[in-house]
């Protein structure tokens, strides 16, 4: 008793003169730290920003009713909208939502809940990465080889089927991880309570994980809404409007890239109407789920 | 004949006081049906680790049972194997027999989630579900059970949380989340959970030890007056709490039961050295 606290004051002198020693310099380079992380969300933000305030600035004066549902009025008139486009996206991304989000979530829930380890769940962890890291274009050609050329036609399903290639490794990933954080000790007092694997995994993991598991599926949705290349070899795209699922279809991603492609002035600014359009679509998608998810009603009904 | 009347007059006279009553350990055939849980010759393993060995003890009905001992000598192990909790720890298994109502809980065809259904479970650290109501709580094992009938819901709810002593604190706003609770009203919203079950046995790991005096004083009463309709099993570190609630103590060490009576011979006249030691704080 009496050694320890000897050797407590003993060694509290020169504790007390490394800290003060050390004080000034812990406080200047916490100021350093934070001025560089400032200085870093600042560059993160700017090139977002001016891309947003540009595709505003020229985007915003195209925007009409017109523009909204009509289709194309003949090239380089400057008549008419991209109305099929807009309808095209929402179908086209709609689709691929719903077939991608289901899938994405159950295997990320497989992967997290029941597999957990082994060779199985290792080896579809990694085909999962290596499709995530697949570039788009190649699952454009999957989508042309084996639904285009069965149907022998361009169709909104080959589109939507490839959009959900390229949706459901992101959901699945986004799943697994969001449930993993979830405490164990909830799915433990699930057991406690008698009630089965599913029913826990159902009612009680994944409403814990919702918010996180939403965040992700709208990330997913994002990047396929605005996916360009698989669209050119699945729904080709068509200056009508949708005539079937299994007809080609057009989409905004495509449109302002045809837009852009032309040589006039009044095409240009359709094009820039068509990206902001876009933009507007998916920040509506994204405050609208979350906002859903804010609502208590909102519950994962099972 | 007179035989047998005097000695049923006795049995039934200590029915109702089991804190006088001497526990005796190795009890005949005749009463063993008495006793509403059995353990009998339980392993407790993570890998090849046997963190609890050989275990031998007998749990009668409506008592409370303390587990103590130092840290470390295996009682949550013990306990999680009484509702089959232990085997879902990654790479952990028990071996032996459990018997609950004459019925091993270890047998070939035993479902763990049926068992579970019967034997509750109270843990450590309060864990209510996040995302649900202070109601939603108490009705989430009868429900995700598939229990659809709305009233017969309410009024368990309704009684369970009475019977946990938290009614009266929240009857006005049951449908706030029961993360808004405080941690020992959390505490009473799980126990009130495990209770909506109607469990015939509930194991409650050191559920006062992340609470202040107060709410720890409230789940001791609430214990106290629980055993009247459940078998209760309580871990605690706390010697005094355990003198307070229980009628049996047990006492572990590294794994080992050394010593199992009732809670005023094991505190009173304990006959193990080590027991003595311990329960005089001479170290653990
Ligand atoms: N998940 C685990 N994996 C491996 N070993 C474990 C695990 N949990 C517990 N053990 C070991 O099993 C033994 C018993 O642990 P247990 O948790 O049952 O003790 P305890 O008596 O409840 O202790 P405490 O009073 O600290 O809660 C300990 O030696 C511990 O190291
Ligand atoms: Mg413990």
């Amino acid at each position: 008793m009496t050694s320890y606290s000897n050797s407590n004051k003993k060694y509290s002198k020169i504790l007390h003169e490394t800290v003060n020693k050390n004080y000034r310099k812990r406080m200047i380079i916490n100021k350093l730290v934070t001025v560089f992380a400032i200085v870093c969300v600042i560059a993160a933000i700017i090139p977002l920003g001016s891309i947003l305030l540009e595709v505003v600035k020229n985007g915003a004066s195209a925007i009409s009713l017109e523009f909204l549902t009509q289709p194309q009025g003949s090239i380089g008139s400057g008549r008419g909208g991209v109305g099929p486009a807009i309808q095209g996206t929402i179908i086209v991304v709609g689709l691929a939502s719903l077939i991608g989000a289901p899938v994405g979530v159950l295997a990320g829930i497989y992967l997290s809940e029941f597999a957990k380890e082994g060779k199985f769940a290792d080896s579809v962890r990694f085909f999962n990465d290596v499709l995530t890291g697949l570039p788009s274009i190649v699952i454009g050609i999957v989508g042309y080889v084996i639904i285009v050329l069965a149907i022998g036609s361009f169709s909104v399903f080959a589109g939507a089927i490839s959009l959900s290639i390229i949706m459901i490794p992101i959901v699945v990933r986004v799943t697994e991880e969001t449930l993993k954080i979830v405490p164990y000790s909830l799915r433990e007092a699930g057991h406690s309570l008698g009630i089965s694997k599913a029913r826990i995994t159902l009612s009680i993991v994944l409403p814990s994980a919702k918010n996180g598991i939403l965040t992700g599926i709208v990330i997913a949705i994002s990047r396929i809404a605005g996916e360009t290349a698989p669209l050119i070899m699945t729904i080709l795209g068509t200056s009508l409007f949708f005539t079937g699922i299994t007809g080609p279809v057009d989409a905004l991603p495509l449109r302002i890239w045809r837009l852009a492609s032309q040589p006039y002035e009044s095409a240009h600014a359709f094009g820039w109407g068509s990206a902001l359009v876009l933009i507007l679509m998916i920040l509506a998608l994204s405050v609208g789920l979350r906002f859903l998810a804010q609502r208590r009603s909102f519950k994962v009904a099972i | 004949m007179a035989i047998e009347e005097t000695f049923d007059a006795k049995e039934s006279m200590t029915e109702g006081h089991s804190l006088t009553r001497e526990p005796r350990i190795n009890e005949t055939a005749e009463s063993t049906e008495r006793f509403k849980v059995r353990i009998e010759n339980v392993n407790g393993w993570y890998g090849s680790k046997r963190a609890i060995k050989d275990v031998n003890l007998n749990v009668r009905e409506k008592t409370v049972t303390a587990f103590i001992g130092p840290s470390g000598c295996g009682k949550t192990t013990l306990l999680r194997c009484l509702n089959r909790m232990h085997e879902m720890t990654p790479g952990a298994h028990a071996d032996g027999r459990v018997v609950v109502d004459g019925i091993d809980i270890y047998g070939k065809s035993i479902d763990p989630v049926v068992i579970r259904r019967r034997i509750g479970m109270v843990f450590q650290k309060p864990n209510p579900f996040p995302t649900m109501s202070i109601f939603d709580n108490v009705a989430a094992g009868l429900r995700l059970n598939g229990m659809r009938n709305k009233t017969i819901i309410r009024e368990i709810v309704e009684e369970s949380l009475k019977n946990a002593a938290l009614w009266e604190e929240v009857k006005n706003e049951l449908e706030k989340p029961g993360m808004s609770l405080s941690g020992g009203q959390q505490q009473r919203l799980c126990i009130a959970r495990a209770l909506a079950m109607q469990p015939e046995v509930l194991l409650m790991d050191e559920p006062t030890s992340s609470l202040d005096p107060i709410g720890s004083s409230k789940i001791e009463e609430l214990v106290r007056t629980l055993k009247d309709s459940v078998t209760i099993i309580i871990v605690t570190h706390n010697m005094q709490q355990a003198a307070r609630v229980s009628d049996f103590t047990a006492f572990m060490y590294l794994g080992d039961l050394i010593e199992y009576g009732s809670t005023n011979q094991i505190f009173m006249k304990p006959e193990k050295e080590l027991t003595e030691r311990y329960i005089s704080g001479k170290f653990g």
